[in-house]
């Protein structure tokens, strides 16, 4: 019995080794340029609105907010057109890891769940993907924060 | 009528016949090569309905009912209703159930569980119980992509190995030889029932892997059994390998001495237009099978194109909780062998 | 001036491609890469740096989620300026308010109006 299983098991790698030998390789050059454009272009029409907001008095460390939120606001939209599962699509990252790409994450999931109702479907699904994000970004930030303030005494 | 054991894994029948077939797709599968066997194609996901899940169970009802239909056996002659579907607790299936109030086997096998429902169903009639069954399965895109990776909405990216579960039903009515007239048909020969094999695959963006191993243990038995080999079918039909499981399956029969290729087809390949459609690796779902037999595979039995198929219907038995616990996923695949008489 | 548009772009862009090439080379969902970018920009923005490349790339840091952590990070260090330890667990939310309330706004609303597509 033992040595059935091990060839069992002999055989399994020999397979999984044949299988990752014969795979369709993920474009990796491909999606790393569409990441960078897509990625590049989103902060740059970022970095353009927080201008906007610059040119009407606030500094670049004020504008940040309004920017951020103009951002949410244009994922978001994006998302309820049904556009910017395409962004993601072909930029990947470039798509998911900006701003933009985070009101996605949490307005796809509300906009599907709808059909479960309005408390447990399109309320709870807002926080799949951001639920994560602000668990451990507030934990992280707690750390940080907690970590410098023991080492330095200051903030 | 009677049902013989010819191995540990295959049961044959005589007289089982298919009386009729219907397939139902959405719009996707309809502008795939295999559109115009498609008794019927939905011009939208959704057609009105409230939601994916709802238009699931619709999809399903409506290809029992063309089959029905087509039969000429009333409905309330319908003995049995078997089959499944991808969706928790086999929603559509019990859902359809509540409206043809036929006594129903609801089955899961992901997406083998259509030649699952077939072979069982021809089994039944042959062991002398039901005069016949409706064996049917279905899946709908958007219902599976909700249940089991994203909401449609969410932005990801789709690996070269990803499936496209495809919004689809098909439905067959076997009977026995009393209800059968005249000239031949489509017959159900045998049944191979498949086990759970796992072979240590992890990545559910890419099914080939993981159930081509299962795919080929029920060839291999199915073979061994009957003491056929591939020479005798004209084609051998997988579920949903995709263009990539059909390789690996190739590969395995090839490490020991069978050669394979020019009799493997497999479902979800044929679907799509893989380089049109952006499918990746092709169909799956428990509707792919399901249609694609009972629309293009069934028809040109009917017109004789083919004379002997094997049909062997893939599933990943795999759930989201087993998948974020770090398991592995196991598969399995029955094989159904059809004939025209 | 211009020279920060330079560097939005290009900033942003490899800040993605980073994370891109995570996402092909490792086991990982998007949703992992999100929470270790957040996390990693947490840590950056802790100890200094991630400040000094807001003030090169302006938004190249701050769109991509990097930049969430870093406001975090640096709200929590305000609130400790003013409030003390308390500010530990008060700053980091109240930083990133406005944007996680915009989310949810706009995300019940889209909800409401828009219905998904294939």
């Amino acid at each position: 019995m033992a040595s059935q299983a091990k060839q069992g098991s002999q055989k399994m790698q020999e397979y999984q080794d044949m299988a990752n030998q014969m795979r369709p390789r993920k474009p990796l050059l491909k999606n790393a340029l569409w990441a960078f454009f897509v990625g590049g272009l989103i902060s740059e029409v970022g970095q353009g609105v927080q201008w906007f907001f610059m040119q009407h008095g606030l500094s670049a460390k004020e504008a940040t907010p309004p920017m951020t939120v103009v951002m949410i606001g244009i994922g978001a939209l994006l998302t309820g057109l049904g556009w910017y599962d395409r962004v993601v699509k072909h930029g990947g990252m470039g798509g998911s890891l900006p701003i933009t790409g985070f009101a996605n994450a949490m307005v796809a999931p509300a906009m599907e769940f709808r059909t479960e109702g309005l408390v447990l479907g399109v309320g709870a699904k807002l926080f799949t993907v951001a639920g994560p994000v602000l668990a451990y970004g507030l934990a992280a930030a707690f750390v940080v924060g907690l970590l410098r303030l023991l080492i330095t005494g200051v903030a | 009528m009677a049902v013989i054991r010819l191995g540990p894994s295959t049961y044959q029948f005589e007289n089982i016949r298919i009386l009729a077939a219907a397939a139902v797709g959405g719009p996707k599968e309809g502008q795939g090569p295999l559109g115009a066997y498609f008794d019927s194609i939905w011009s939208s996901e959704l057609k009105d309905h409230a939601s994916f899940e709802v238009a699931e169970r619709h999809l399903l009802l409506e290809a029992q009912d063309l089959a029905v239909k087509k039969s000429a056996v009333p409905w309330e002659s319908i003995d049995m209703v078997m089959g499944g579907d991808l969706l928790d607790q086999l929603a559509s299936t019990n859902f359809a159930g509540r409206e043809h109030q036929r006594p129903l086997l609801g089955l899961f096998a992901a997406c083998a569980v259509f030649t699952e429902a077939l072979g069982l169903g021809a089994m039944a009639i042959a062991g002398g119980g039901p005069r016949n069954v409706l064996a049917a399965a279905a899946s709908h895109h958007m219902a599976a992509e909700r249940q089991f990776r994203f909401p449609i909405e969410l932005g990801y990216q789709r690996a070269p190995t990803a499936a496209w579960t495809a919004t689809a039903a098909g439905a067959c009515l076997v009977s026995g030889s009393d209800a059968v007239t005249g000239e031949g048909g489509v017959s159900v020969e045998s049944v191979t029932f498949g086990r759970v094999v796992d072979w240590g695959s992890k990545d559910p963006n890419d099914m080939g892997t993981a159930m081509a191993p299962a795919a080929y243990d029920t060839i291999c038995r199915h073979f061994e059994d009957t003491g056929r080999s591939i020479e005798d079918y004209d084609q051998i039909y997988t579920g949903d390998l995709g263009v990539f499981g059909v390789r690996l399956l190739s590969a395995l029969a090839q490490k020991d001495g069978k050669h394979w290729d020019e009799r493997l087809d497999d479902c979800g390949r044929a679907l799509y237009a893989i380089d049109k459609q952006d499918v990746h690796n092709g169909g799956s779902g428990a509707g792919c099978s399901a249609s694609v037999f009972s629309g293009f595979i069934y028809n040109r039995l009917l017109k004789k194109d083919l004379q002997r198929v094997l049909l062997v219907a893939t599933g990943a038995l795999f759930s989201p909780t087993t998948y974020q616990q770090g398991e592995s996923i196991p598969s399995i695949a029955h094989a159904v062998s059809v004939r025209r008489l | 001036m211009p020279l920060i548009f330079l560097w939005a772009f290009i900033i942003g862009g490899l800040l993605c491609v980073v994370a891109q090439l995570t996402l092909d080379l490792f086991p990982l969902t998007p949703a992992h890469i999100l929470v270790l970018f957040v996390v990693i920009g947490a840590i950056l923005g802790g100890v200094g740096l991630y400040g000094k490349l807001v003030a090169v790339a302006g938004a190249g840091a701050s769109v991509p989620l990097t930049g969430f952590g870093y406001t975090l990070v640096t709200g929590v260090g305000e609130a400790v300026k003013t409030k003390g330890v308390l500010g530990l667990l008060t700053g980091g939310l109240t930083a990133a308010a406005g944007g996680i309330k915009a989310a949810v706004l706009f995300g019940l609303a889209a909800s409401l109006v828009f219905k998904p597509k294939v």
